[in-house]
């Protein structure tokens, strides 16, 4: 270890990023918006809003209300489908960052075939993301990437077909490790853990859910210890797999505690609507840290913190 | 769009409600009727999202240049009943101006202004510039009781015509805002309508205006993110301009102030347990 920080740069999965700090997927507008808020060269990256084969006018509002230390949303994945995307949205972000990593996600195996061809040879398409929290229209399920048969087919057959790293989002709440495992095998080349677990707000005086959509999703603050139980058990399992660790991260410190869990990079969701200069203030923190711990670089804070050895029956084949 | 660093010039209680001036020439210089400030909360309690205020008062000349006011409703919740408690000397996050303002009519001479509750307070900001715009300007205003009922003599004092109501007839007539419509523009030549409000108000407003052929714009509140285009959560139902088909538009960015014929009311289905804008939580 040199006594001096060389660079907050990393290299995620092959994907180079000035900081190891993206804006998560649906909290960086369409790449107009947050020009003027935060100096856009100094954010690591963006993960685009989740886009669907068709355009989706998304789940009546209200679509977010708060809860202690989080947020219930519900957008319905709101967007201009793929091909309104990559004529006028993408170039946008591809402006705003050099690292637009795209959300993607489907209903059915051949949506998600669809999209992925049609980013293929995209300029300003750094990186694929795959949702995998909605609904599997096929197998009539409720939550698509829950089964590690359906990670196996959906992500194997993004990553067979895309040219840049495929990173698989995957389901918050439930038990990750297997599902990181089919990934892997399925050929990922990175994970993000994890997307926002289901969650439901009701309004009391109504005696009504408080969201449009009924149920939502939890994001926020209150998150933090999932996502580092989540991160911390799948590096256990897969070392050399690039973890980013999505859901509430806020602070540098969290960041570094990511880091520590064994992510190689972090994403800032609810933390940006709040404050549109997190995700440079972050990766300013996290340079601090390694500063004043004389460490080179973030990767060397990477899995230091080890949760020992799996008992017998949390073994996975 | 700025982001500042606002001092607190001054905090009064207005009734029901707080009235709070900042120190923010970046902000009240660009400021326009209908436009909303983002206010940050603390970093240490549990509630996260900015606030999302109307700006009731910007004022670019005179011995409160560069000053914003904008009122809480304490009441509404955590996030405002904070606000509520600030004191003067303190500073506060601030984004804004953020949304697109009411725009003022070029050649229709005489408006009526229609708000209820604490929505009321963006009203006054817009009679100003009308007036000094030549423009004549009628108001309805109303709450539940005589101290919800924000600045009624502020009222009387930009208007030719001003009808208060209260639920519980301790101000004014007995009786709800929306009932107080028509008798509103029967009494004058109305022919443009400016309203702010809930949901059910400005449904009402846009069916009235339908029915009478009468231009309106209405500034919608909704429960927001950010308020400033990220999440798209602000979601309101607009139609196509040949009527065909419809989308969901940010009110953040797209709105809040809207043409209330383009706004397609019935699929806001949570109309009636929906929120004050200025707060996030339930």
């Amino acid at each position: 270890m040199t006594a001096r920080t060389r660079s907050i740069g990393v290299d995620l999965a092959g994907i180079p990023l000035a900081t190891p700090v993206l804006i998560a997927s649906g909290c960086a507008g369409t790449g107009t918006e947050l020009h003027g808020l935060v100096e856009l060269r100094r954010v690591g990256g963006i993960v685009s809003r989740t886009i669907t084969v068709e355009p989706r006018e998304g789940s009546a509002p209200p679509r977010i209300v708060e809860s202690p230390s989080g947020v219930v949303w519900d957008t319905g994945l709101q967007n201009p489908g793929i091909d309104a995307f990559v004529a006028t949205e993408l170039p946008t972000l591809a402006a705003a960052s050099p690292a637009i990593v795209v959300s993607i996600a489907g209903a059915t195996l051949e949506e998600y075939v669809r999209i992925t061809g049609v980013l293929q040879g995209r300029a300003g398409v750094a990186g694929i993301e795959v949702h995998l929290s909605g609904p599997d229209r096929e197998l009539e399920r409720p939550v698509l990437g829950a089964h590690g048969d359906r990670v196996t087919e959906v992500v194997g057959a993004v990553a067979r077909m895309s040219l840049v790293p495929v990173f698989a989002k995957l389901p918050g709440g439930v038990d990750v490790v297997p599902l990181a495992l089919a990934a892997a095998r399925a050929g990922a080349t990175g994970l993000t853990l994890c997307a926002s677990p289901p969650a439901l707000a009701i309004d009391t005086a109504s005696t009504r859910p408080a969201l449009g959509a009924a149920q939502g999703w939890l994001s926020g603050p209150a998150l933090k210890p999932l996502t580092l139980r989540a991160v911390a058990e799948v590096h256990r399992a897969l070392p050399r797999m690039p973890i980013v660790a999505s859901g509430g991260i806020r602070t540098s410190d969290d960041a570094v505690q990511a880091l520590l869990a064994g992510a190689s990079a972090v994403q800032v969701g609810t933390a940006t609507l709040v404050d549109p200069a997190a995700p440079v203030t972050i990766a300013k923190g996290i340079v601090a840290e390694l500063q004043r711990r004389a460490i080179a670089a973030p990767e060397d804070l990477r899995g230091v913190v080890g949760i020992g050895a799996p008992a017998p029956e949390e073994q996975h084949a | 769009m700025k982001r500042v660093r606002a001092e607190i010039l001054s905090t009064r209680r207005l009734g029901a409600y707080q009235s709070l001036t900042l120190v923010a020439p970046e902000i009240a210089e660009r400021a326009r009727p209908g436009q909303f400030v983002a206010v940050a909360m603390p970093d240490d309690r549990d509630f996260l999202l900015r606030r999302h205020l109307t700006i009731h008062q910007s004022s670019r000349r005179g011995g409160w240049a560069g000053t914003l006011e904008f009122v809480v409703d304490p009441a509404s919740g955590p996030g405002t009943s904070w606000l509520s408690d600030v004191r003067a000397h303190g500073f506060l996050d601030i984004i804004g101006p953020l949304g697109t303002p009411f725009s003022y009519p070029k050649r229709l001479t005489n408006c009526l202004l229609i708000g209820e509750d604490r929505s009321v307070a963006g009203l006054y900001f817009l009679a100003q510039e009308l007036v000094a715009r030549g423009k004549r300007v009628d108001m309805v205003i109303g709450g539940s009781t005589l101290d919800a009922v924000f600045k009624p003599i502020e009222a009387k004092r930009l208007s030719q015509l001003v009808t208060v109501v209260t639920d519980d007839g301790t101000l004014g007539e007995t009786g709800t805002v929306i009932e107080a419509i028509e008798p509103a523009l029967d009494r004058a030549p109305i022919e443009v309508a400016y309203a702010a409000g809930t949901v059910p108000l400005l449904s009402a407003v846009a069916r009235i205006c339908r029915a009478r052929k009468l231009p309106a714009q209405v500034a919608v509140e909704e429960r927001m993110g950010c308020g400033y285009g990220l999440c798209g959560t602000c979601a309101v139902p607009v139609a196509s301009k040949d009527g065909a088909t419809w989308r969901h538009v940010r009110a953040c960015v797209d709105g809040p102030v809207f043409n209330p014929a383009r706004v397609v009311w019935d699929r806001w289905p949570a109309a009636e347990t929906a929120p004050a804008i200025a707060e996030g939580s339930s």
